[in-house]
């Protein structure tokens, strides 16, 4: 064997195994779901056929679909912003302030991150329970009973409360990111900045954030597409889509069309909408967070 | 004298700082700030663990109060009745074939990728890179319809293959930055030594690469021992099911059942696991987080 095949053989060795599933699992069903949108596909024995666009028409005929569609929209917006707010405070005060503790508190405040969402789900359900959860009794306990209400069963409160579940499960996660960001800046600009007499405020407004910009709009994309699949479990588990489909989001609408209708067309053509969805949204956040437009 | 007076007409930084006192009061007051969001990230675990060794009467009684005394029952019957045993052997079994399944995928293919120029080189890395970007859910109807045709259902192997590979594309991306780190002379050395490409890479390149393998391997592992949609999908009986979907299975039947002791008693024993290894690879896992970026 000479050299030259040698090396061949080696290659196709180490590239086979990972490019035959990576096209069986993951490119062959990629292509798959934008090929079948555009059929009317109802059920396994079911000969799929051509209808074109009509799959997308109906989606905006689709009252359940638009509304699933608008509560998602909300988780993407609110979630981030404030999971993100959230950590970079935290992830700012401690590096900056030196506190002894702060190990500590990085080791705890990153821990839900790692937890199942499944986990998380069932928790959290447990601390909004009318009877048996913390948080009613916690109102009650501190005077503030008149609060207290069903969280995942009323409609106006429904979304927020799934909304602080993501946050709880995400802020640590983005808070250790930062904190490494903000190891990377230089502490002269700090020390320049406290000679000028700048308050710690003013220094994490005109120092910290714009060093970390570049950091901070990766993690705004992570964080919108992180809210997509960690809506389905939350959604499922949680809430099941009620109170009448108030807190239903895109990705569980899917699945039920998928596979309580057999709808496989229409929901392969809404997985297309929320990709070109997702992507559209990430573009708009990098435009709006480019450089010179703040 | 001189250094007096030139301190008084330009105050040296030590001076101009906040004062002592003013320092202690911001900090206690940051302090409280962070030792409530504390208790609102601790609060809900250590609840769960104390709700876990009450009795059902106590459960819906008071959520504040501790245990009158330790229910150790409730984790027998999550191991008996609600057979949390079974779904975490199914999911240990899914575990360790999927790490399996993803290091011999993405080692040797990280290698090549980082070290050796080829044709179709790029092609191959933006295929990979592109999977970053394709999510689970997204393409779970034709992933259940194609391995519906090829009777690849409800079979652990299968759903551990479709777990690595659903991890592959970001194990490449972190590895090849370690594989292309290490300087040429190694490879050129050991083959001059007359080692083959093979043993190059398993008894040069692997053992120089292991902090990047144990990076993926951290982070695999919470996605395998965590992953909830592909399992609910492609596992249909109930003997093969993971623990995630054995946990939600629990918690829709003791709504009716109303055991809220097993039920927290099993949350707890799935707990434990990603307790311990998350408090042996601290370290690791929040490095890792710096090494590759952010996670997919």
């Amino acid at each position: 064997m000479t050299l030259k095949t040698r090396r061949l053989l080696f290659m196709a060795v180490c590239l086979v195994p990972g490019l035959a599933m990576f096209i069986l699992f993951k490119l062959y069903p990629t292509i798959q779901v934008f090929y079948k949108s555009f059929f009317l596909w109802t059920g396994i024995g079911d000969k799929p056929k051509f209808i074109g666009f009509k799959n997308f028409v109906d989606m905006f005929r689709d009252d359940a679909f638009l509304l699933s569609l608008r509560n998602t929209g909300f988780l993407m917006v609110i979630v981030p912003v404030i999971t993100l707010l959230i950590a970079l405070v935290n992830a700012s005060i401690l590096t900056r302030t030196k506190l002894k503790e702060r190990g500590l508190y990085r080791t705890l405040f990153f821990f839900p991150s790692i937890l199942s969402f499944v986990v998380i789900a069932i928790l959290w359900s447990f601390i909004y329970h009318p009877t048996i959860g913390f948080l009613n009794s916690g109102l009650e306990l501190s005077g503030l009973g008149q609060y207290a209400m069903p969280w995942l069963g009323d409609s106006r409160t429904v979304l927020w409360a799934l909304a602080v579940t993501m946050i709880w499960q995400a802020a640590g996660y983005y808070m250790v990111i930062y904190m490494a960001g903000i190891d990377g800046i230089s502490p002269d600009l700090y020390e320049a900045a406290s000679i000028d007499g700048a308050t710690p405020l003013k220094q994490f407004i005109h120092i910290t954030i714009p060093m970390l910009w570049e950091i901070i709009r990766i993690t705004i994309i992570f964080s919108i597409n992180g809210v997509l699949s960690i809506s389905f479990v939350i959604v499922t588990i949680m809430t099941a889509g009620g109170p009448d489909r108030h807190s239903e989001v895109v990705m569980t609408y899917l699945y039920q069309q998928a596979f309580t209708n057999s709808n496989f067309g229409y929901a392969m053509a809404i997985g297309v909408f929320v990709f070109a969805f997702s992507v559209i949204l990430s573009l708009i956040s990098n435009k709006l967070t480019e450089r010179g437009s703040y | 004298m001189a250094q007096i007076q030139t301190s008084a007409a330009f105050p040296s930084p030590r001076e101009r700082r906040p004062a002592k006192a003013a320092v202690v009061v911001r900090n206690g007051l940051l302090r409280i700030v962070l030792l409530i969001q504390a208790l609102a990230v601790a609060y809900p675990l250590l609840w769960n663990v104390m709700a876990s060794f009450k009795t059902n009467e106590e459960v819906m009684e008071n959520p504040w109060t501790l245990p009158k005394s330790l229910q150790w029952d409730n984790y027998v019957r999550a191991f008996t009745t609600a057979k949390i045993g079974d779904y975490m052997l199914n999911s240990v079994l899914v575990v360790v074939l999927s790490m399996i399944m993803l290091i011999i995928m993405a080692v040797p293919t990280a290698y090549v990728l980082g070290r050796m120029r080829f044709r179709g080189q790029k092609l191959i890395s933006n295929l990979y890179m592109a999977g970053l970007f394709i999510g689970g859910v997204y393409i779970i109807v034709p992933l259940f319809i194609l391995m519906n045709d090829l009777h690849m259902l409800d079979n652990r192997f299968w759903l551990s293959a479709v777990y690595a590979t659903g991890t592959l594309s970001f194990s490449i991306y972190l590895l090849t930055g370690f594989m292309k780190s290490i300087p040429a002379d190694f490879e050129e050395a050991a083959m001059i030594d007359g080692c083959g490409y093979f043993s190059t890479l398993f008894r040069i390149i692997m053992p120089m690469v292991r902090p990047g393998i144990i990076t993926m391997v951290v982070f695999s592992f919470f996605d395998f021992w965590n992953e909830y949609v592909l399992a609910m999908t492609l596992v249909t009986s109930d003997a093969k099911k993971t623990i995630p979907i054995g946990l939600s299975n629990l918690m829709q039947i003791q709504q009716f059942a109303t055991d809220w002791g097993s039920l927290f008693a099993g949350l707890v024993i799935v707990l434990v696991p990603t307790v311990v290894i998350y408090t042996l690879l601290q370290k690791k896992l929040t490095e890792g987080l710096m090494l590759g970026g952010v996670k997919g």
